[in-house]
């Protein structure tokens, strides 16, 4: 029913964290399309070309080498053609702290990475959801802050 | 031998929906051009008839009433979170049957079809935005908000919040309020 569809980046220096991401969103009966990114330095030379298509939501691992997920996001937040993308971290960090600070630096939501396949499936799921209520339903995403 | 001739495409439009109608033995209703409404529930195998035989026509049914009812759902419910101190007593199924003028079961099949996600999710979403913006823009105190967005307790409010967003009301204030400060030092 839903005409648009979704459209999802994540920059993880992780292969097998990225395959398992793809069969999540492949497995979902959601209109979605997924591209994937090595780490944060290609990640972000993709997203700055001018003519870039730019993702729904954006997930970003933490811990990449060369440039972290919260470098990214401190430089995306900077940039204001990025303001409409809803910014998720992907980590396997539960630290309060990394939660608080990707949050107070503009992140929208923090999930904590699942071992379990179902779980990641459900998670992702909700998240597609839960923006999808943000971009129709006129909320005011300032205050967009999810953790899962 | 050449003619010429004229249409008037309304009338050919109306002419053959009413006879292809009446020949599925449909009740109905024409109501303005390009508005028609049944009178009676059509089972599924007559809709897929009339629908077939109308595209034959050129004629198609506009699916995207139901993405305009879905959104007079949502403008419904807004209203009625936004006023809940109006609408306490009434309980939302009954609220929004009454003013959109059709089941309840109806709406929330609907809702859910075009959305992905239920009326009753959506009502809590809402309530919740709500609250958030109550806590940010307002003086309000937690018991204050959940006292007029009409939760029977500050803990039930704090709990569906939680379960909604992940984080507890006192978690969220702080994030944003660390968020002002962090964009003022920046300017």
């Amino acid at each position: 029913m839903r005409e648009e569809y979704t459209y999802v980046v994540l920059a993880d220096d992780d292969e097998d964290d990225r395959l398992f991401f793809t069969d999540a969103f492949e497995e979902l009966k959601m209109q979605t399309k997924v591209d994937v990114y090595k780490d944060g330095i290609e990640l972000m030379n993709a997203l700055n070309q001018s003519d870039s298509i730019l993702p729904n939501i954006l997930f970003l691992d933490l811990n990449m080498p060369m440039k972290s997920g919260l470098e990214c996001l401190k430089e995306i937040k900077m940039n204001p053609r990025f303001k409409n993308l809803s910014i998720a971290i992907y980590s396997t960090s539960a630290s309060e702290e990394d939660i608080e600070d990707t949050f107070v630096n503009g992140a929208n939501i923090y999930i904590k990475k699942p071992n379990d396949f179902k779980i990641l499936k459900k998670i992702l799921a909700d998240v597609v959801t839960m923006n999808w209520q943000y971009h129709t339903s006129g909320l005011n995403k300032d205050n967009f802050l999810l953790r899962l | 031998m050449k003619i010429f001739i004229k249409f008037d495409f309304k009338r050919i439009c109306t002419k053959v929906i009413e006879e292809k109608l009446t020949g599925l033995g449909i009740k109905y209703r024409m109501l303005n051009f390009g508005e028609i409404e049944f009178l009676e529930e059509v089972p599924d195998d007559k809709m897929k008839a009339f629908n077939a035989i109308l595209k034959d026509y050129g004629i198609e049914k506009i699916e995207n009433q139901k993405v305009i009812l879905v959104q007079k759902i949502k403008d419904t419910i807004i209203d009625m979170v936004l006023n809940a101190n109006e609408t306490m007593n009434v309980k939302s199924s009954v609220y929004l049957s009454e003013k959109l003028g059709h089941s309840y079961g109806y709406l929330s099949n609907l809702f859910s079809e075009v959305t992905y996600t239920s009326v009753e999710n959506f009502i809590i979403l809402q309530r919740i935005e709500h609250a958030k913006s109550l806590m940010i823009n307002t003086d309000l105190s937690l018991t204050e908000i959940a006292y007029r967005l009409q939760y029977s307790s500050v803990a039930h409010l704090s709990t569906q919040f939680k379960n909604t967003t992940g984080i507890t009301p006192t978690t969220f204030q702080r994030i944003i309020a660390k968020r002002r400060e962090l964009s003022s030092n920046k300017n």
